[in-house]
């Protein structure tokens, strides 16, 4: 029997832009169809289509090279898209190289957003479809399942997601230094702003107990509130209540303060042992710079996010070095089983 | 040959606390997280040795060992990491066991490296009073966690700091939260007043029957420390000392009561 070639074949992010992205990309209706001509193309024997808004990648085993040609004029005849052109912002590698793309790409090295975790889920749904399609076999079985562990080893043993890298996450994290479990904490935001519903929503997808909206219309607060699944106040109530907060987003449109340091004052004296976290995301600022130095307030605006953010996303950009020799190093190992799995007849 | 008398075996319990402020400070710079599990392990180990070392001293001073200064300073670690042990695996704070460590390291390092501090073993100083005995080491533990509780303390400050200042990588990064802090503060500071209160009732009781048992400067001292944290865990019960300003206050008042070590260990009346 032939030595197998492991191979990958795709194209992403890096080299192809979103308009040619989507082309490129397999409808949920049209992947099936494709998996199953693809899979049926002469000297074929494994295959695996990672599929997703970044990248359209096929990883697997074929008698030889020639399949992977085949592969690749299939996929541009299938979605109409010019050879040549899909020659210049497409990708190949075979044997080791293929590995350590596959472990780079379920690390999030290979992401746009360096160290995210969501393409783990991706790779894993790939794997899983071409199980359930009967397209997988010993080697990519062997290589999928090894990627999945080694994908977690590296995150496990770097830094390359820690810290978030969106304003929205920083200021979730930020709480959770100050208040450790946000369950029992109350937010209220101020003004109705795009930036603001982010933030709203990024607290309460980890778990922010209840969410107040307070605009100077009170419409738009109630329609926002609806949205959100919060309940809204009325501007004129909000010094009074401010106190009832523990933490506080501002994201108005107004020219002015709108929580002065007399108001914040206030608020502490009902609260004194409990902290109050004002974050500031609005231009111009909509929280007096002066209630910082009030005792147990903290307050973050949104240049003082933003650097966090920066600063996070440089310190992944930091351990990419270290993640890829542990990627280096997993795959030469990998690569190694794989070949002697293979016995005699050596993969490619 | 080495011969291995209690205070190897404390020195040996030292050397397990350094290497758990080595690991610790070594993670911190390198901005890894902390193996709990390593760090737990770790200080065990020293509570162990320690836990043999003090039992060979009481066997030598026929009773609990609290009789000079190198005793005091060696119990009252052994209090706090014996806290700990119990805190460390409930609550599960992150990098209490690096700050225990730290304390743990001082405390016995510095007890060893003064031998003038354990001249004078002073043996059967309870008279056979397991009461007594009860009532010195209760309030030694009680020392024990309020040593712990200045940990809380710091590295409460620490966070705040690191809020307030946008100092959040490194050791800050590993801190925990600072409501989390707070209520594990009120807490130790709670336990530690009743554990001193129920120690001086004990002592009280007998130093009523006999006022020369106990000198006037040690009393004065023992009453004020426990009126001082009392008055704290009021203020702070009341939230009329919150935040900073109660953390400042506990870490200064634990400095006076390391302070006062050496006033309150040479009073009782010995044999």
């Amino acid at each position: 029997m032939s030595s197998p070639v492991l191979f990958l074949l795709g194209a992403s992010h890096h080299t192809t832009p979103l308009e040619l992205r989507e082309k490129l990309a397999l409808s949920s209706e049209r992947l099936p169809s494709f998996h199953q001509t693809a899979a049926a193309l002469p000297g074929m024997r494994e295959l695996a289509v990672l599929n997703t808004c970044n990248r359209v990648e096929f990883y697997g085993t074929a008698d030889s090279i020639d399949a992977v040609r085949r592969l690749r004029e299939t996929f541009c005849a299938f979605q109409g898209f010019p050879s040549d052109a899909y020659a210049t912002i497409s990708h190949e590698a075979t044997g080791l190289s293929a590995i350590k793309h596959l472990l780079s790409v379920a690390s999030g090295l290979d992401s746009q957003m360096l160290g995210e975790t969501e393409i783990l889920g991706q790779v894993k749904d790939a794997y899983a479809d071409a199980q359930s399609r009967k397209t997988t076999g010993p080697v990519l079985n062997r290589v999928f399942q090894k990627a999945f562990q080694y994908a977690k080893y590296v995150r496990s043993h770097t830094a390359i997601n820690e810290g978030h890298i969106s304003v929205a996450n920083v200021a979730v994290d930020l709480a959770l230094k100050i208040f450790g479990d946000l369950a029992s904490t109350r937010i209220l935001l101020l003004g109705a702003g795009e930036i603001g519903e982010k933030t709203a929503k990024a607290f309460q997808s980890r778990g922010a107990g209840s969410l107040t909206v307070a605009s100077r219309t009170l419409g738009r607060a109630m329609e926002l509130a609806t949205t959100l699944n919060a309940t809204a106040l009325p501007w004129e109530h909000v010094a009074a209540h401010l106190g009832e907060y523990s933490i506080v987003v501002g994201s108005t449109a107004a020219p002015d303060v709108v929580v002065t340091l007399a108001d914040a004052s206030a608020a502490m004296k009902t609260r004194r042992a409990e902290p109050l976290f004002f974050i500031d995301l609005a231009l111009p600022r909509d929280i007096d710079a002066a209630v910082a130095r009030l005792e147990n307030v903290f307050l973050y605006n949104l240049d003082d996010l933003a650097k966090i953010a920066e600063e996070n996303r440089a310190a992944r950009a930091a351990e990419v070095v270290h993640a890829r020799a542990l990627i280096a190093e997993k795959a030469t190992a990998l690569w190694k089983q794989v070949e002697s799995q293979a016995g005699g007849s050596r993969p490619v | 040959m080495l011969q291995l008398t209690d205070r190897t075996w404390l020195w040996f319990a030292a050397a397990c606390y350094l290497a758990g402020f080595a690991l610790g400070t070594v993670a911190v710079i390198r901005e890894r997280k902390l193996s709990r599990a390593m760090m737990y392990f770790i200080i065990s180990a020293g509570f162990v040795l320690q836990t043999f070392g003090l039992y060979l001293r009481g066997l030598e001073v026929k009773g609990c060992p609290l009789g000079n200064t190198f005793e005091l300073f060696q119990f009252m670690a052994w209090s706090a990491i014996s806290l700990y042990l119990v805190i460390g695996a409930t609550f599960r704070l992150s990098l209490l066991g690096y700050f225990t460590s730290v304390l743990a390291t001082a405390l016995t390092l510095v007890s060893l490296a003064f031998p003038a501090w354990d001249v004078s073993r002073r043996t059967n100083i309870f008279g056979g009073n397991a009461w007594i005995e009860f009532h010195a080491a209760l309030a030694l533990f009680s020392y024990g966690v309020f040593a712990l509780l200045t940990l809380t303390a710091l590295m409460y400050v620490l966070q705040v700091f690191s809020l307030k200042r946008q100092h959040l990588h490194g050791l800050f990064s590993f801190l925990p939260s600072i409501r989390e802090l707070d209520h594990i503060g009120v807490r130790l500071l709670g336990a530690g007043v009743i554990l001193l209160t129920a120690s001086l009732g004990v002592g009280a009781v007998y130093w009523l029957d006999d006022t020369t048992t106990v000198n006037a400067t040690k009393l004065a001292v023992t009453v004020a420390i426990w009126f001082a944290y009392a008055a704290l865990l009021i203020l702070r019960l009341r939230s009329r000392l919150v935040g900073q300003r109660f953390a400042w206050w506990i870490v200064a008042l634990f400095v006076v009561v390391l302070l006062s070590l050496p006033l309150v260990s040479g009073s009782h009346s010995s044999s």
